[in-house]
């Protein structure tokens, strides 16, 4: 079996809330105390963890996503690209052709179907990616320019940044955004293991089962942390137990937690459960 | 004049679909020869991106002067008209295409 | 009628379970409209009958024809999303990957390649609880949520609150801010923002505010769990003076939140204390406010 580097655990729930980026600025931090580690927060829509962190700004870029710019003077009216655009994101009004960005999904059908290559594909900003450091951990945040609607094109070429430039870091932590559609399966469909957090609630559960779904989709080993343990009842201690599926670690409802997040600070340190749980995790 | 109406059905009688992107039907009326024509919209429906951009593209080729409808057409579609500046009247909800048409005639819609 | 949205930009604050407590609130004059269809949870506490539904078509997905594939892998050239692969030298395309552009089927040369209708969810009309009626739904794994679904719920909950001359629509919105959002946002008369005093909270709720900004609709906030963190919740009041966003209520937090849900119960049901006074004067400030 190969030894790939690095290890990449992605921290994924169904429900919001749940206490995802608790965990994985925690658990990162933890790392850190021992050996380097990155830290990449692929909620592009609503990126917080970089809230728990305040490191040095190595590095800052623009991510753009391609899209067709129409050049008049090469264009010949043939019609073919707006018949070729799947996504009404090119129309042919008369003697112009117009583009939308926000609904096209970058295919390059148009432009390379162009016969006049009136249709160059052109950069768009989507979203910013910030890269810091504070000493063992890199943080990675991506975040969508508001008005933007595809979060997609973005988790993918941050961990594509992440690839290319902590290649041989021994572990990468991806915070992923709630629910299950096609960011979260964007953001965990090459993890090494998926984390997923869930709360003992009715909508914890619920939600729990959705995600549960999706990792098989997607063939993801995966195990759980229920957070808040202690408040709502034991259901999906049962579900769990039903499923086959590996409960990693139980974090007691404590509201002193709870203040230190809403604070903006890590906690592990405070609360030596929340050590022991984030070391067993590690070493499953 | 021409003038373009978001439709749910193909007749005087229906009710103005408030909707521009997804509306069911395209009822034109042409002043001139007194024709009442329609063009079904409901292909568009599948479509989970670009409703707005796509019907905006069949408003162009029927060429009216007008377009009547309810809410207005979305970001998108609001850009594709402008293009081709098209004179556009909301708030319609709740009318029949004959009333919508009396209400523009007698300058009770509002233009946007 | 009015429509009332509520949404959270950060996921966790309580917006389901107030949502919910309107709704029973409202009661019969109501007509819930459950659009967070990525993670639905309303059904687990409005006790819906599943009277209608519908498969929910979105978008399309490639297949190829293996009869007459021949192996030429043109397609696999142009796709930019890495969609089809070979497995046991077959051409296959993987459906979660394929984005439904099409490209593929164009340049196949024998023509083998079609393009589906996508499968990409369910949804539904209930009767709930309160008498009334919801719509919901639930999107598939994998399926773009592009806001098509939303647009489908609210539209559908809008015709049924016209027909039966319904006062409010009531929207459980989606989070986070991209194409559902914006979906859950069109049309609506009246915001209802809930949030948290955290961090994040305050983070969250300042980046979905500036969508709401941009679509120009009067806005409310509840700031949920208000005392976990007295000085992040001035920091919100302060950020909802500055905006022109009506401080709708405090709530403090209380485990009959949590108790109410275990129990498939909305908080104004089952709590008999502040949290049901204090929402139930939300609900009034909030359909004075929309009214007006």
């Amino acid at each position: 079996m190969t030894d790939r580097k690095p290890l990449k655990i992605a921290i994924a729930s169904g429900k919001g809330g749940t206490g995802k980026t608790t965990l994985s600025t925690n658990l990162a931090a933890f790392i850190a105390e021992q050996q380097e580690v990155v830290l990449v927060d692929l909620d592009v829509e609503e990126p917080n963890s970089g809230l728990f962190f305040k490191g040095e700004l190595i590095h800052e870029e623009a991510i753009f996503k391609m899209i067709p710019q129409w050049d008049e003077s090469k264009c010949t009216l043939c019609g073919i690209c707006p018949k070729v655009c799947n996504y009404h994101a090119v129309i042919q009004l008369g003697p112009s052709i117009l583009v939308f960005p926000e609904l096209c999904h970058s295919c390059y059908a148009c432009s390379e179907l162009c016969p006049a290559d009136a249709l160059p594909m052109i950069p768009k900003k989507t979203g910013t990616l910030r890269d810091f450091q504070i000493g063992n951990l890199h943080f990675v945040e991506s975040r969508l320019d508001i008005g933007e609607e595809q979060a997609v094109p973005l988790i993918s070429k941050t961990k594509k940044y992440v690839a290319d430039k902590y290649g041989d870091v021994g572990i990468a932590i991806f915070d992923s955004p709630p629910g299950t559609s096609c960011p979260v399966m964007e953001a965990t469909k090459d993890a090494d293991f998926v984390i997923l957090v869930t709360e003992p609630t009715p909508f914890g559960l619920h939600d729990l089962s959705l995600a549960v779904e999706t990792m098989r989709a997607l063939n993801r080993p995966f195990g759980v942390v229920v957070n808040r343990y202690g408040i709502g009842n034991y259901e999906v201690i049962t579900y769990c137990r039903e499923e086959n599926i590996l409960v990693l670690a139980k974090i007691s409802n404590n509201r002193k937690i709870a203040e230190l997040y809403s604070s903006g600070k890590l906690m592990y340190q405070d609360f030596p459960e929340v050590k022991k749980s984030l070391s067993n995790i590690l070493d499953y | 004049m021409k003038i373009a109406f978001t439709s749910e059905g193909t007749s005087w009688d229906s009710l103005i679909d408030p909707r521009f992107g997804r509306t069911e039907n395209i009822v034109l009326y042409n002043e001139e020869s007194k024709e009442l024509t329609s063009v079904d919209n409901s292909a568009v429906k599948n479509d989970a991106h670009g409703a707005g951009t796509a019907t905006a593209q069949k408003i162009f080729e029927l060429k009216p002067d007008v377009l009547i409808t309810g809410n207005g057409p979305g970001e998108n579609a609001a850009k594709a008209l402008k293009h081709i500046n098209m004179r556009i009247f909301v708030d319609a909800h709740n009318l029949t295409v004959q009333q919508a048409y009396n209400n523009f005639k007698s300058g009770n819609l509002k233009e946007v | 009628m009015k429509e009332i949205v509520v949404i959270s930009g950060k996921g966790g604050t309580g917006k389901t379970s107030i949502t919910a407590s309107f709704a029973v609130l409202g009661s019969v004059d109501v007509v819930v409209a459950d659009c967070d269809v990525d993670a639905a949870d309303m059904h687990l506490l409005m006790q819906p009958d599943y009277d209608f539904a519908e498969d929910f078509y979105s978008g399309e997905v490639a297949y190829i024809d293996q009869n007459n594939c021949i192996s030429c892998g043109k397609c696999v050239d142009v796709c930019r999303f890495d969609a089809i692969s070979v497995k046991n030298k077959l051409f296959v395309v993987d459906p979660i990957s394929c984005e439904g552009c099409g490209y593929c089927a164009r340049v196949c040369p024998t023509k083998t390649i079609v393009n589906k209708n996508r499968l990409a969810g369910k949804w539904y009309i209930s009767n709930i609880k309160t008498g009334s009626i919801m719509v919901h739904a639930r999107l598939g794994i994998g399926a773009d949520n592009s806001g098509k679904l939303v647009a489908k719920v609210k539209n559908e909950a809008k015709e049924i609150a016209m027909e039966g001359r319904k006062g409010f629509i009531l929207v459980d919105g989606s989070p986070g801010i991209g194409c559902p959002v914006v979906s859950s946002l069109s049309g609506a008369n009246f915001v209802v923002l809930v949030t948290e005093p955290s961090v994040s909270g305050l983070h969250d709720l300042k980046r979905v505010y500036e969508l709401v900004k941009k679509i120009n609709i009067k806005a409310g906030c509840i700031i949920n769990k208000a005392d976990v963190n007295p000085e992040k919740c001035a920091e919100i009041v302060q950020f909802l003076i500055e905006n022109d966003i009506v401080h709708l209520t405090d709530l403090p937090y209380d485990e009959n939140f949590t108790r109410a849900m275990v129990l498939g119960q909305t908080m104004v049901e089952y709590d008999h204390g502040i949290l049901k006074e204090l929402l139930t004067e939300s609900w009034e400030k909030i359909k004075q406010l929309v009214i007006n």
